[in-house]
C-alpha cells in the first residue's frame, strides 16, 4: 500500500503486460531453467557412471567364462600304447602321436605346417600326461577315436578376445611369435574353438604361472561357510538385542551406552574391524589364520549394528495396539513380544538380514588382515566341519589376489570373479526384494 | 571328545530335560494343568534353559581360558637360553605351537603313534624328520627345548580339554537336577524362565559394547608397544615413511604425516567431485522430479552404494587409470606416470559417494518443512530461488553433517586406494603422482607375516588408532550436527 502511495503522481509505470516478459523476469527464468539442468546433468553424471561399470564389468568379465579347446579326434591303438608305455619319456612318446595326429588333421585341410613340441606345450600345457592318465584310466578306449577337448593357454585366449596382438607380443617362454602363426592355422582348420569355461565356476586358485586354470570354487565354499557363521551368530544375536533395546530396555544411562556404541560401530571403517579380528582372533586366542570361521566372526560383528538397526526399524513398525490386545488378554510382555511381536516383524527383520548378509560378502578389506589372502587355496575343504577352519579363500579376497598378480591374464579372472560375486549379491537383494513385496504390511 | 559331540550332548540333555520338566510338573498337579503357576512348557523351558546356559557359558569361558592359560604356563618354561638372538619369547611360542599342531596331525594321520609323539626321549632331529615327511610347515629344526615344551604345550591341551568336557557334563546334569527339583506344582517357572530370557537378551545387546572395548583395547595395547618401541613424536610429526624390509633392523622412519596428506588430498578429490553431483541430484530428486521418476532413479543411483568395494578398486586399476592416463600421461599432457594416482583413486571414491551424499541430502532436504517453500512462493519466488534462498540455507547443518559423514567414509574406505592409489608415501601437491593412505599401509604393513614384535608390524595399530579416533571424531560431529537439525523442525 505504501508502495502505491510512494509512485502516485509519477509517470505511468513500464507498458508491460503479463504476456510480454521484460528482461528480469526472462534472466529469473533463464537461472530457473539452468538450475533445473544442473540437477539433471548431475543425475545423468550419476547414471552414466552406473552404465559404464556395468559395461566394463560385463565386458572384461565375460572372457574368464569361455576358453579356447583345441578338439581333435584321436585313436590310439592298443599297440601304441603299449609301445608307448615301454618307453622312457613315457608322457613324450604320447605327445609325438598327438602331434602326428594333429598334423594329419592339418593336411587333410591342406594346410601345411611344422611346429615342434615346444610350441604344442606352451600352447596347451602337458598334453602328453593328460593322454597317459586318460588312457591309463579308461583302457576300453583304446583302438576307438575319441575326441579330446584340450584347453590352450590363457594367452591363446587374449589372442582371440584382443588382449594379446601381434604388434604388442612380447616372445617369452609362454608364447612366441610363431604359435601365433599356428594358433591361426589350427583356427583355419576349424580344430580350436570356444567353450564354456566349467573349470572357472567350480575350480580353485592356481599357481602365479598358470592364469588359465584358477578358478573361484574354492574361494565360493569359502564365502559360504564364512555367511554360514554370519547368519547364524548376527541373526539370533541381532535380533536378541534389537528385542531388548526396543521392547524391554529401561531408559538409564546403560542403555544410552549401548545404544551410543552401535551407532558408531556402524560407521567405524571396516578395515578397524579387521584389526580387530587380527588382535583378538589371531593375535590372542590364537585361533587358525585365514580360516572361514574367524572371517565370519570379524564379518559378524561388522554386520550387527546393520542388523540391529534394521531389525529395530521393522519392531518399532508393528503397532502399538498389537501390544496392548495382547497384554489386555492377559499375556506377560515376554509372551506378547514372542508371540506376537516378533513373527508380525519377521519378513521386515529377514530382509535386513539379507541386505546385511550381501554387504558383508562383499567386504573385502577385513579379511587382508586376517590373512586371507597371499594363500593359495588349493582345493574344497575336506568335509564340513573342516569347512570352518581349514584356510580358504572368500570370493572379494580372491578377487584381491588375482587383481595384485603382475600377469596381465589374471585381470580376466578378477574381472569374472566379480561377475560372480554380483551374481549372488543381486540374487540376495532379489530375494530381500521380494519378502519385502510379498509380506510387507501397511497397518 | 570332539566339540561338537559335546555340544550335542549338553543340547540333548537340555531336550531331555525339557520333557522331562513338564512331565514332572504335570505330575504334580495330577495332570490337571488349571493346577499349575504356569503353562507346563514354561516348566520345561525352565529345566531346559538350567542345564544349558551354566553348561554353555563354562564352555565358553573355558575355550577361552585355556589357550591363554597354557600358553602362559608353558611360555614361563621356556628358558632364556633357548631363546635365539634377535628371536623373542612369543616368536618361541609360536614355534612351540607349530610343532604341537605338526604333531597332532601326525598323529592324526597314522605317522606318528601317541605314545612316540608323548616320549620325552625323543630325539628333536628325528621328530622334524618325521614331520617334514608328513607335510608339517616346520620353519626350521626343532631344537630340545621347543620339544619338550611342545609336548608339554600337548599334555596341558589334552588334560585340559578333558577336564572341561567332565566339568561341563557336571555344570549341564547339576542345572538340570537342579531344575527339575525345583519343579513343583506352585513353583512360578513363568516368571523365572522370562527373567532368564530378558538376561540373554541383555547379553545380546550387550555385545556391541564389548566389540566397541575390543576394538579400543587391542588399538590402545598394541599402539602403547609400538610407542615403546619409537618415539610417538617422531610417529606424529615425521615427514617420512620408510619402512625397512630387513626385519628388525631400527632405520625405519616411521612418520605420518605423508599418509595422512595422502588420506586428505584423495578424500577432498573424492568430495569435490561427489558433493556437487550427489547434492544437485538430491535436490532434483527432491525438489523436481515426478514422483514416476523418483521411484526410477533413486534406487538405481543406490546400487551404486551397494557395489562392493573391491569392484570399485578394480575398476580404478583396470579402467579409470588406464584412461586418465591416456589423457593426462605420456602421449597426452605428460604429467601422469601411471596409472595409480590420487586423481584415480579419489575419483572412483566420488562415484562411490555419489549416492551416500545423495540419499543423506535428499532426506534432510525433505525434512524442511513446506511451509517454508510455500511462503517462499507466496512472495512471488521462483522454484530455483526459493531453494537457494530457503530450503538449502534451512537445510545446510544438515547437508554440512552428511558431507562429513561422506569424509568420514572416505577416509576409512579401505581397497578403492590400496589398488588404486599406489603405494608411494609422498607430500606432493600433484593430484596425478601416486600417493598412499592409512588404510592402504595398514594392510601392506598387517598382511603376510604374523610377527607382532616389530615397530614395522606395530606401527600399522598405531595407524589405526588414528583412524579411529579421526573417523569417530567426524562422526560424532556430524551425528549431532544431524541431530540438532532435524529437532529444529520437529
Amino acid at each position: 500500500m505504501t508502495d502505491a502511495t510512494l509512485h502516485d503522481g509519477q509517470p505511468a509505470p513500464r507498458k508491460s503486460s503479463l504476456h510480454q516478459l521484460d528482461a528480469l523476469t526472462k534472466k529469473r527464468n533463464a537461472a530457473e531453467s539452468r538450475f533445473k539442468a544442473y540437477g539433471i546433468v548431475a543425475i545423468l553424471i550419476g547414471l552414466f557412471f552406473l552404465v559404464v561399470l556395468t559395461v566394463t564389468i560385463v565386458r572384461s568379465g565375460i572372457p574368464a567364462f569361455t576358453q579356447t579347446v583345441v578338439a581333435v579326434e584321436f585313436t590310439l591303438t592298443q599297440e601304441q600304447f603299449d609301445d608307448a608305455e615301454s618307453k622312457l619319456m613315457k608322457t613324450g612318446a604320447y605327445q609325438d602321436y598327438f602331434i602326428a595326429a594333429m598334423e594329419g588333421k592339418l593336411a587333410e585341410r591342406g594346410i601345411e605346417m611344422d611346429f615342434d613340441p615346444a610350441a604344442i606345450e606352451r600352447l596347451l600345457g602337458k598334453i602328453g600326461s593328460n593322454l597317459r592318465e586318460h588312457y591309463r584310466a579308461n583302457p576300453g578306449d583304446l583302438g576307438r577315436p575319441v575326441s579330446f577337448e584340450l584347453s590352450a593357454s590363457s594367452r591363446v585366449d587374449g589372442y582371440f578376445n584382443g588382449r594379446v596382438t601381434r604388434d604388442t607380443l612380447v616372445e617369452s617362454r609362454f608364447l612366441m611369435l610363431s604359435d601365433l602363426d599356428l594358433v591361426d592355422a589350427l583356427s583355419d582348420a576349424g580344430l580350436l574353438k570356444q567353450a564354456f569355461n566349467w573349470n572357472f565356476i567350480t575350480g580353485a586358485d592356481s599357481g602365479v604361472d598358470n592364469p588359465g586354470g584358477a578358478g573361484i570354487g574354492a574361494s565360493v565354499v569359502g564365502s559360504f561357510f564364512m555367511m554360514l557363521v554370519v547368519l547364524v551368530l548376527s541373526l539370533p544375536i541381532g535380533v536378541a538385542a534389537s528385542i531388548y533395546l526396543e521392547e524391554f530396555a529401561p531408559k538409564n544411562r546403560f542403555t544410552d551406552l549401548i545404544e551410543v556404541n552401535i551407532s558408531n560401530l556402524a560407521a567405524v571403517p571396516s578395515i578397524v574391524f579387521g584389526i580387530l579380528g587380527l588382535a583378538v582372533f589371531i593375535q590372542f586366542m590364537h585361533l587358525p589364520q585365514s580360516a572361514p570361521l574367524v572371517g565370519g566372526l570379524v564379518l559378524t560383528l561388522m554386520t550387527l549394528p546393520t542388523i540391529i538397526i534394521s531389525t529395530r526399524a521393522s519392531l518399532k513398525a508393528v503397532p502399538p495396539s498389537i501390544r496392548d490386545a495382547a497384554l489386555g488378554v492377559g499375556a506377560s510382555k515376554m509372551q506378547a513380544v514372542f508371540h506376537h511381536v516378533l513373527p508380525l516383524a519377521m519378513p521386515g527383520i529377514l530382509t535386513g538380514t539379507i541386505i546385511g548378509l550381501a554387504q558383508a560378502l562383499g567386504e573385502t578389506a577385513p579379511l587382508l588382515l586376517i590373512g586371507m589372502v597371499g594363500f593359495v587355496a588349493r582345493g574344497y575343504p575336506d568335509g564340513f566341519l573342516d569347512g570352518f577352519v581349514e584356510p580358504n579363500s572368500a570370493m572379494p579376497a580372491q578377487i584381491y589376489t588375482w587383481a595384485a598378480r603382475s600377469d596381465v591374464a589374471f585381470y580376466d579372472k578378477a574381472w569374472g570373479g566379480i561377475i560372480v560375486l554380483l551374481v549372488f549379491l543381486l540374487a540376495m537383494n532379489f530375494v530381500a526384494i521380494v519378502l519385502r513385496r510379498r509380506f510387507e504390511r501397511r497397518w | 571328545m570332539p566339540l561338537l559331540w559335546l555340544i550335542v550332548i549338553v543340547t540333548a540333555l537340555a531336550a531331555a530335560g525339557f520333557f522331562a520338566g513338564r512331565a514332572r510338573a504335570l505330575q504334580s498337579a495330577g495332570g490337571n494343568i488349571r493346577d499349575l503357576h504356569s503353562l507346563p512348557s514354561y516348566y520345561g523351558w525352565n529345566v531346559a534353559l538350567k542345564a544349558l546356559v551354566p553348561a554353555g557359558g563354562l564352555l565358553l569361558v573355558w575355550l577361552l581360558a585355556q589357550p591363554l592359560y597354557v600358553n602362559a604356563t608353558v611360555s614361563a618354561t621356556l628358558p632364556e637360553a633357548a631363546i635365539a638372538e634377535g628371536s623373542s619369547r612369543d616368536l618361541l611360542m609360536a614355534e612351540v605351537r607349530r610343532t604341537a599342531a605338526g604333531l597332532d596331525s601326525a598323529v592324526a594321520q597314522g605317522l606318528l603313534s601317541a605314545d612316540e609323539a608323548r616320549d620325552p626321549q625323543a630325539d628333536p632331529d628325528a621328530v622334524s624328520e618325521r614331520l617334514k615327511e608328513a607335510g608339517q610347515i616346520i620353519t626350521s629344526q626343532i631344537t630340545r627345548p621347543i620339544l619338550d615344551a611342545a609336548q608339554m604345550f600337548r599334555a596341558m591341551n589334552a588334560t585340559g580339554a578333558l577336564i572341561m568336557d567332565f566339568a561341563v557334563l557336571a555344570a549341564a546334569l547339576a542345572g538340570l537336577g537342579f531344575g527339575l527339583r525345583e519343579t513343583q506344582r506352585e513353583f512360578r517357572a513363568r516368571n523365572t524362565v522370562e527373567q532368564g530370557v530378558r538376561a540373554l537378551l541383555l547379553a545380546a545387546a550387550s555385545i556391541a559394547i564389548l566389540t566397541t572395548l575390543g576394538i579400543v583395547l587391542s588399538l590402545v595395547f598394541n599402539t602403547w608397544e609400538f610407542f615403546r618401541l619409537y618415539p610417538a613424536t617422531d610417529f606424529f610429526f615425521g615427514t617420512t615413511w620408510a619402512p625397512s624390509f630387513s626385519g628388525r633392523g631400527g632405520a625405519s622412519e616411521l612418520g605420518i604425516l605423508p599418509l595422512l596428506w595422502g588420506t586428505i588430498y584423495i578424500s577432498i578429490v573424492a568430495l569435490t567431485f561427489s558433493v556437487p553431483v550427489g547434492l544437485f541430484s538430491a535436490i532434483y530428486l527432491s525438489e523436481y522430479a515426478t514422483p514416476r521418476v523418483r521411484s526410477v532413479v533413486k534406487p538405481l543411483l543406490e546400487v551404486l552404494a551397494g557395489i562392493p568395494t573391491i569392484v570399485y578398486g578394480l575398476f580404478a586399476l583396470l579402467t579409470v587409470g588406464p584412461l586418465l592416463v591416456g589423457v593426462f600421461g605420456k602421449d597426452g599432457l605428460n604429467i601422469m606416470q601411471s596409472g595409480t594416482a590420487v586423481m584415480t583413486a579419489g575419483l572412483v571414491m566420488g562415484i562411490m559417494l555419489i549416492p551416500f551424499v545423495s540419499s543423506l541430502s535428499d532426506d534432510i532436504i525433505n525434512a524442511v518443512p513446506q511451509s517454508l517453500r510455500d511462503g517462499s512462493y507466496g512472495l512471488g519466488a521462483t522454484q530455483s530461488e526459493t531453494i537457494r534462498q530457503v530450503v538449502l540455507p534451512a537445510a545446510l547443518p544438515g547437508i554440512v553433517g552428511a558431507i562429513l559423514l561422506a569424509a568420514s567414509r572416505a577416509i576409512g574406505e579401505t581397497m578403492i586406494v590400496v589398488l588404486g592409489a599406489g603405494a608411494a608415501a609422498r607430500l606432493s601437491l600433484n593430484p596425478f603422482e601416486a600417493m598412499t593412505t592409512i588404510t592402504a599401509k595398514i594392510v601392506s604393513q598387517l598382511t603376510g607375516d604374523a610377527d607382532f614384535a616389530s615397530p614395522e608390524a606395530l606401527v600399522a595399530f598405531a595407524l589405526g588408532m588414528t583412524l579411529f579416533v579421526l573417523t569417530l571424531g567426524l562422526n560424532v560431529f556430524a551425528l549431532y550436527i544431524v541431530r540438532k537439525y532435524r529437532e529444529q523442525y520437529e
